[in-house]
């Protein structure tokens, strides 16, 4: 099995998918020349030219709206949103327009749009470069949302949005992309709407997104040490959402935490709460922790971002406590 | 009030029509009026759900628009919808079924008067969002493009969309792209009550310098003259079409009405409309010009006003949509062919 980077992962499934197919292309600020802010795209422009790796002016609107019209007439746009915080920009055109278009017209538009960004803490960008805005995404119905956390997932759930009917919103965690993972040798699709179980386990089930599932798979590690054994689930796909899985983990331990770097109020963490004790209220033993980031603007100085975004200790602290709830 | 009579009515030479075309022309308009009035009353007396936008006195520009576009090209629509959608050749019966929320509506009761939709027909929707539908004509015209298809994308939109930041990413976006995009800029001195002097830093005939700020080719075009805009979007057409990028239209035209239907327009003065009605009605010139008797107007009057009709009672017999029916579009199914 070949080794790719996060990083790697998204040039090599956006590059596949452009040698075989003339309707993608890409499209954002910064992305040619350059390679991209995060160097994502790196080397595509020599690829494959100008017209299908297309430098963008600083017009979010403008960025997802074209997408949209090209995409509605066949093309299979992959535009980039240089950090998700410029999505707020771009907001108008997600989530009236894309989301929109096919139920308005009565099913005669298909929207296949797929809009990459990234984000995360850990770096001190402050607060406009670092948000998680996934969960805003998961309230609008006609969007679908992937949040990947390792290369292979990357590969096989970015072949997918490319390719599903609809408007997908793409996230990518900042501090992810220089890990690297084994990946399989042919690119083996992913659908969307299904988790992925990391580590079995058989007292408590963390359900954990992007870096957080990384986070999580070190407490798990250390909580073994404890004499606890953790069952770490990725969803892969906020919405759709893979609810029997998680349920059915939740029915097998117990006992829930979830974990994400977003901020706890009206973060993910609160639908997988709802959906764990509604499907698995007679076999719960504890109450669903939640893991997330303060409620505060991400601040600058080091000290206090670190304070700010949890980390795994915050989830082994979150596994202890609902295990310290008698059964 | 509003100034009228100041533009300059001068026809470009190419744009000629036949006496026969043009009286084809002066039907279409015919029924986007007899439509909205239809619509109107049936609003005000209760019979359609939701909330109306007509665009009584703006029928030449929607009309001469359309005629001059092959049936390949696509248009993005307004709130103001009803005339776009008509001049693109959707059956004002599908139209009308639209408004009574059925499934035989051109959006199948999804979308109302504010989203008529006929992709088939190249409407790729009427936008509730101001300045909403511009960028995705940009997008459309940069798929053409890259395909190679001669085709043009056509955004309608009014002086207040104008103000929007979607407005200006898209005009940018399009000149610096060339793209084959033909902005058609509804210029009729209103952004919902608010009028241009407290919405726009420019008199409206020199709205043109928001194109040109951008080297974007622009025209100023006569919107009560059905022939002139029918031989500038003609001119525009060929110009994008061609390769060498947009075309800003700057089509002055007067709105007769409210905002919306029920709107006392507490903010316009009383004579203005009769005025505008008097001097400005694109119907009325045309017929002049064709020199139509009233004999023969009342008998076109007659048989419009009877499709109409006639299309009332298709959507009143229509078919409601099953409630549950409310889920069925939310996301396309499935996964697309590969290449």
């Amino acid at each position: 099995m070949p080794e790719l980077t996060y990083r790697e992962a998204v040039r090599d499934t956006l590059s596949r998918a452009m040698r075989t197919d003339d309707r993608v292309f890409i499209m954002g600020e910064d992305i040619a020349e350059m390679g991209g802010s995060m160097g994502v795209t790196q080397g595509m422009l020599a690829e494959f030219g100008p017209e299908r790796v297309r430098n963008t002016p600083i017009s979010e609107i403008a960025i997802v709206g074209a997408g949209i019209g090209a995409a509605i007439q066949g093309m299979l746009p992959v535009v980039e949103i240089m950090y998700e915080d410029f999505l707020t920009i771009s907001m108008e055109q997600i989530v009236n327009q894309a989301a929109k278009h096919r139920t308005m017209s009565g099913g005669q538009v298909k929207v296949p749009l797929t809009i990459r960004t990234q984000g995360g803490a850990g770096w001190s960008p402050g607060a406009q470069h670092a948000q998680q805005l996934e969960s805003w995404f998961v309230h609008v119905p006609g969007l679908k949302v992937v949040f990947a956390s390792t290369p292979e997932d990357v590969r096989g759930l970015l072949w997918s949005s490319i390719y599903d009917p609809n408007p997908v919103i793409f996230f990518e965690h900042r501090t992810l992309y220089p890990i690297k993972g084994d990946v399989p040798e042919e690119l083996e699709p992913i659908p969307l709407g299904s988790a992925r179980v990391h580590r079995q386990g058989t007292d408590v089930t963390v359900i954990a997104t992007g870096r957080l599932v990384h986070e999580s798979l070190a407490a798990a590690a250390q909580a073994e040490e404890d004499g606890i054994s953790v069952e770490v689930v990725d969803p892969r796909t906020l919405s759709p959402l893979d609810v029997d899985t998680i349920v059915a983990s939740v029915k097998k331990t117990t006992r829930c935490v979830t974990a994400h770097e977003a901020v706890v109020p009206g973060g993910f963490g609160a639908e997988l709460a709802a959906v764990v004790q509604y499907g698995a209220f007679d076999y719960l033993d504890a109450p669903v922790e939640r893991v997330g980031a303060r409620f505060a603007p991400l601040p600058f100085a080091p000290v206090m971002e670190n304070y700010v975004v949890p980390h795994a200790a915050d989830v082994l602290a979150a596994i202890h406590r609902t295990v310290a709830r008698a059964a | 009030m509003t100034p009228v009579a100041q533009v300059e009515r001068k026809r470009p030479e190419a744009s000629s029509l036949g006496e026969e075309r043009l009286r084809e022309l002066f039907r279409e308009m015919l029924v986007i009026r007899r439509f909205e009035e239809k619509v109107e009353e049936q609003f005000r007396a209760g019979e359609l759900p939701g909330f109306l936008h007509v665009a009584i006195g703006q029928e030449a520009v929607a009309t001469g628009v359309c005629a001059a576009l092959e049936p390949t090209d696509v248009i993005a629509s307004t709130h103001r919808a009803h005339a776009h959608t008509i001049a693109k050749g959707t059956h004002i019966n599908a139209i009308m079924a639209e408004m009574y929320g059925k499934s035989e509506g051109c959006s199948q009761g999804f979308g109302g008067s504010m989203h008529l939709y006929d992709v088939a027909k190249g409407n790729l929707g009427a936008n509730a969002v101001v300045g909403g539908g511009l960028p995705q004509i940009a997008g459309a015209a940069l798929a053409f493009k890259l395909k190679h298809e001669p085709r043009v994308a056509v955004a309608f939109f009014g002086d207040g969309a104008t103000n929007t930041g979607a407005f200006h990413e898209s005009m940018n976006l399009a000149q610096l792209w060339t793209l084959p995009a033909v902005f058609v800029l509804e210029n009729n001195g209103w952004a919902e009550s608010t009028p241009a002097q407290q919405q726009l830093p420019l008199p409206v005939e020199e709205m043109e310098k928001r194109a040109l700020a951008y080297g974007m080719t622009s025209m100023e075009v006569d919107g009560q003259d059905v022939e002139a805009v029918y031989g500038a979007m003609r001119g525009a057409r060929e110009h994008a079409v061609s390769g060498q990028g947009p075309v800003f239209m700057n089509v002055r035209t007067y709105r007769f009405t409210g905002h919306y239907v029920g709107d006392p327009q507490v903010y316009r003065e009383k004579g203005e409309v009769h005025q505008l009605r008097e001097t400005q009605d694109p119907l009325e010139l045309l017929r002049v010009r064709l020199g139509m008797t009233s004999e023969e107007f009342e008998r076109l009057d007659a048989e419009v006003s009877a499709e109409v009709d006639a299309s009332v009672e298709f959507a009143k017999n229509g078919t409601d949509p099953k409630p549950e029916d409310a889920l069925k579009w939310v996301y396309a199914e499935g996964s697309l062919e590969r290449a």
